[in-house]
């Protein structure tokens, strides 16, 4: 039995300990905003927060975050919107929209440990999520204003 | 051509809308389109008849309803053709809501494909809107004892008589809206282009705030109770077959339930399952796992002798011998016979995948002979066609509801992997999510084609050709849906081929034959990916040779302002009728000149030194005209960057700017991931690629730092604006990479070309 916590609810999973927490979240507690991309780490389209550090759940296994606090895209904010989803709103940032949730999450977690990221520092944050519609300079200008507004 | 319907009393938007509510729909001749000539799946075919198509309701407290009948797969057209709508209409945007259509002929061509859903669909979007105003003002005035005349829609979603300062709300006239009879087309008056609210304006997408939330439903997430999850082992070779494989393994896996073998295709695939063995259970971790395990023996096939090595040479060669001539003016050989400088030169693209971010993935409920289906996919009604086929169902025993589409940029216009869905429901009595990994979508994909491009010109004295041959051999998209097709379609050769807009008096374009060995697709902007490369990129070869500037050599390659007449070379305009969309080398050329000053070209391109360098390149595409210049940076180890790309779009009327700007942003990384790391291979027919490891998409790092998209204010027709963005960007990068290098890049991608100093 594993225990943790989902966006703050206590939960135990008993089933095959090598299932990644993306097939948990997804197939199991049906917190679908959470996206299957690659399956490899490759992409960031699956991106949540473990213990607020954002991770691949693609390829965590469920028996690595017995204990933790996972937090996905439902997850981030409890009023309202959080500052990174609504700089991404103002910015108009999603064409397509699957790869945003993994976006937000990785920008969130980087935006706490960067609160004033130069374009080097955003790059190499967020080398590791890709978005095939190309949206990436709005990205950049949204990660920009959230700090902005944080700072 | 339409006829607007008040059907307030028949039916239709049940469910969505209550008895009162005011709902008009919209009779559509669907517009003779580029009918890809003989693709047998495409829909878009002339003359279909008279269906009611578009939807529009109003509710009693005011809500208004509208209709989304093509896909949203990022473009933003689920909230661009409502917004054409309530603009006309006067409606509050924040109190419209969008429905999704299902698949259903009378909505018209639903196949969300080649950049044309504005252009088909603004007149009757502004036709429903004016209308639904039109008898919202009369109902008021009727209430009143007023002429409607003397009342106004201004100030949204409410008619005021002006004299009175009376007013009723929307909702509060939709009841009796419902009973008027519909204006005649010729006694609607349309909004002028200052009285626009929305339209030109620029309005975030519909779905926003629930994408960025994680609310938003894609086809990944359709869920429907009892459903049983699937993941099926392709043939690895097109065509193959299985001999053999093991079902105890995959069974011994905790929450596998089946192992399920797929009949192979018949006949040419087209959009038909590619057959295999499938692994059926209880989430997709399960039968993703239980996959590992079957094991499959299978019998290749004739496509095992494909090697895209050896076919590289095959093509290469296909193109460098006299071909199929699909243009000609004047005498090319003549004119190269005399001498003077003759150049020449080889491109090629290899076969490029899709890779959108959601994999092919979709839902089916079998039951008692109809099929119901979640899919993100581009074209419902080909869904419905491919499964009726499939599952020997009537057509109308199918219901395909339409997801939001996590990326398809063609993909998924084709519906195979929804039948897959659809069949393994029937074998299993349950509903069935077919999930596709992403090892799955790269190698069993409907490939952009393979080709060759050579390209020969004789440059006269003054530095301008006399003349210019080019001749392209590709993998054709009819190979797909027929057996035995080698040459390209009127449709993919007239995709930068046969409407070269040069102004040169000996002229031939020619086209040679190759065989697929792999399913060939649609992907964003098509045979314009090659033939544009090639065209600009030689225009480039041609203007260095001749020690030109790039822009004034273009300009003078385009020459004077004028209309092409093409239609002697069967070209199908993507449909568009010559008087309405021209080809017009005047806006060619304006949007060649504006990009040029928005870039500031003239002082830029020639105060970069070595390891820097502009390039442009322009080209129609969709019926758009667009210019681009892109600047590089190239490090002395052959590392490229992107500061900064200027895209000039005349693309007509644009309904939404914001997202059109958006759209070209996106087109330049598209086009960067092309010309840096596009690449599938295959060897024993087999494709080599799986993942974003080996098969890279640009990086936030790898992509333009900053394109800045200048849209031409245009009351010309409304044109695409998905796909044209991607052409001028390859030959622009691969340009600049010239002017900052000295080195020519003509084999795609980059990494062909050593850039280290």
């Amino acid at each position: 039995m594993i225990d943790l916590k989902v966006n703050g609810v206590a939960r135990s999973f008993d089933g095959d300990s090598n299932m990644p927490l993306l097939w948990y979240l997804r197939d199991v507690l049906a917190l679908t905003g959470t996206k299957f991309g690659c399956g490899e780490a490759l992409c960031g389209a699956c991106t949540v927060h473990k213990n607020g550090e954002a991770i691949r759940s693609c390829v965590a296994a469920m028996r690595t975050v017995g204990g933790a606090e996972i937090t996905t895209i439902e997850g981030i904010s409890h009023d309202g919107l959080h500052p990174v989803q609504k700089a991404w709103i103002d910015a108009n940032v999603p064409q397509c929209g699957y790869c945003q949730a993994g976006q937000i999450m990785q920008a969130v977690a980087f935006l706490k440990s960067k609160k004033n990221p130069t374009d080097d520092d955003i790059d190499g944050a967020m080398a590791g999520n890709i978005c095939r519609c190309g949206t990436y300079q709005r990205i950049r200008a949204a990660i920009k204003a959230a700090a902005g507004e944080q700072s | 051509m339409s006829a607007i319907e008040n059907v307030s009393r028949r039916g239709f938007l049940k469910g969505v809308v209550s008895t009162g509510a005011f709902v008009l729909c919209a009779r559509l001749y669907p517009e003779a389109l580029w009918a890809a000539d003989s693709l047998p799946l495409d829909s878009r075919v002339e003359g279909a008849p008279l269906h009611p198509s578009i939807f529009l309701g109003i509710e009693t407290d005011g809500t208004v309803y509208i209709v989304a009948h093509r896909s949203e797969m990022g473009t933003g057209i689920r909230t661009s053709l409502p917004l054409v709508v309530a603009d006309e209409m006067d409606a509050d945007w924040k109190r419209v809501k969008i429905e999704q259509a299902i698949g259903d002929e009378r909505y018209g061509n639903q196949d969300t494909d080649g950049s044309h859903s504005i252009r088909d669909f603004y007149d009757v979007m502004r036709e429903v809107g004016a209308t639904a105003r039109v008898m919202l003002i009369q109902a008021a005035a009727q209430q009143w004892g007023v002429s409607p005349s003397e009342c106004t829609a201004d100030p949204v979603h409410a008619v005021v008589h002006r004299a009175t300062g009376r007013r009723a709300t929307y909702g509060d006239l939709a009841t009796a809206a419902a009973k008027l009879p519909v204006p005649k087309k010729e006694d609607l008056q349309f909004k002028p282009k200052s009285g626009w609210r929305y339209v030109g304006k620029g309005t975030p997408s519909y779905d926003l705030d629930a994408i960025c939330t994680g609310r938003a439903e894609y086809g990944m997430d359709a869920h429907v109770d009892g459903m049983l999850y699937a993941s099926i082992e392709h043939p690895p070779v097109l065509g193959g077959k299985v001999k053999s494989y093991d079902d105890k393994g995959p069974l011994a896996v905790h929450g596998v339930r089946q192992v399920i073998p797929i009949d192979p295709f018949q006949g040419p695939p087209a959009s038909q399952p590619l057959g295999g063995v499938a692994v059926v259970g209880d989430n997709t971790w399960a039968v993703f796992q239980g996959r590992k395990k079957l094991n499959v023996v299978w019998e290749n096939g004739a496509n095992e002798s494909y090697s895209s090595d050896e076919f590289k040479k095959e093509l290469r060669k296909s193109s460098r011998t006299a071909g199929k001539v699909v243009r000609n003016s004047g005498d090319v050989e003549a004119a190269f016979s005399k001498g003077g400088k003759v150049i020449e030169a080889d491109y090629y693209v290899p076969l490029l995948a899709h890779a959108s971010m959601e994999p092919p993935v979709a839902v089916a409920d079998f039951k008692d002979g109809r099929v119901t289906a979640w899919a993100p996919t581009q074209d419902p009604q080909a869904v419905q066609e491919t499964i009726a086929k499939v599952m020997g169902i009537p057509k109308d025993n199918v219901i395909c509801h339409v997801t939001l589409l996590g990326g398809a940029f063609g993909r998924k216009s084709m519906a195979d992997y929804v039948a897959e869905a659809a069949v393994l429901s029937k074998k299993t009595g349950r509903p069935v999510k077919v999930v596709w990994s992403r090892e799955d979508d790269i190698k069993f994909d409907y490939y952009n084609a393979v080709a060759a491009i050579y390209m020969k010109a004789a440059l006269g004295p003054d530095g301008k050709p006399s003349a210019w041959l080019q001749r392209s051999a590709f993998t054709p998209i009819p190979s797909t849906f027929a057996p035995n097709v080698e040459y390209g379609s009127e449709g993919e050769l007239g995709m930068g081929s046969t409407d070269v807009p040069f102004d040169i008096a000996n002229l031939r374009v020619e086209n040679g034959p190759a065989t697929a060995h792999v399913r060939i697709g649609w992907l964003r902007s098509v045979s314009n990916i090659f033939h544009g490369f090639a065209v600009q990129s030689f225009a480039d070869e041609l203007a260095a040779a001749a020690g030109r500037d790039r822009v004034e050599y273009l300009l003078e390659l385009i020459g004077p302002a004028r209309i092409l007449n093409l239609a002697e070379f069967g070209y199908p305009n993507y449909g568009g009728a010559p008087d309405k969309y021209p080809v017009d080398t005047g806006r060619l050329r304006h949007v060649l000149e504006l990009a040029a000053e928005k870039s500031d070209w003239a002082k830029r391109s020639r105060s970069k030194g070595k390891g820097s360098g502009l390039g442009v390149a322009v080209h129609r595409s969709f019926l758009t005209y667009v210019a681009t210049v892109v600047e590089v940076e190239v490090s002395s180890g052959g590392e490229v960057r992107i500061p900064r790309v200027d895209t000039v779009v005349d693309a007509g009327l644009v309904v939404n700017p914001e997202m059109t700007r958006a759209q070209f942003e996106g087109a330049a990384v598209f086009g960067t991931s092309i010309v840096r790391s596009g690449e599938i291979t295959a060897t024993k027919g087999v494709v080599d690629q799986g993942n974003f490891d080996d098969y890279p998409v640009a990086r936030i790092n790898e992509a333009p730092y900053k394109t800045n998209v200048h849209i031409v204010d245009s009351s010309a027709p409304p044109a695409g604006v998905g796909e044209p963005g991607v052409p001028p960007f390859l030959a622009a990068f691969c340009n600049a990479i010239f002017a900052a290098t000295g080195k020519r890049v003509r084999d795609l991608p980059l990494s062909k070309t050593s850039l280290s100093a």
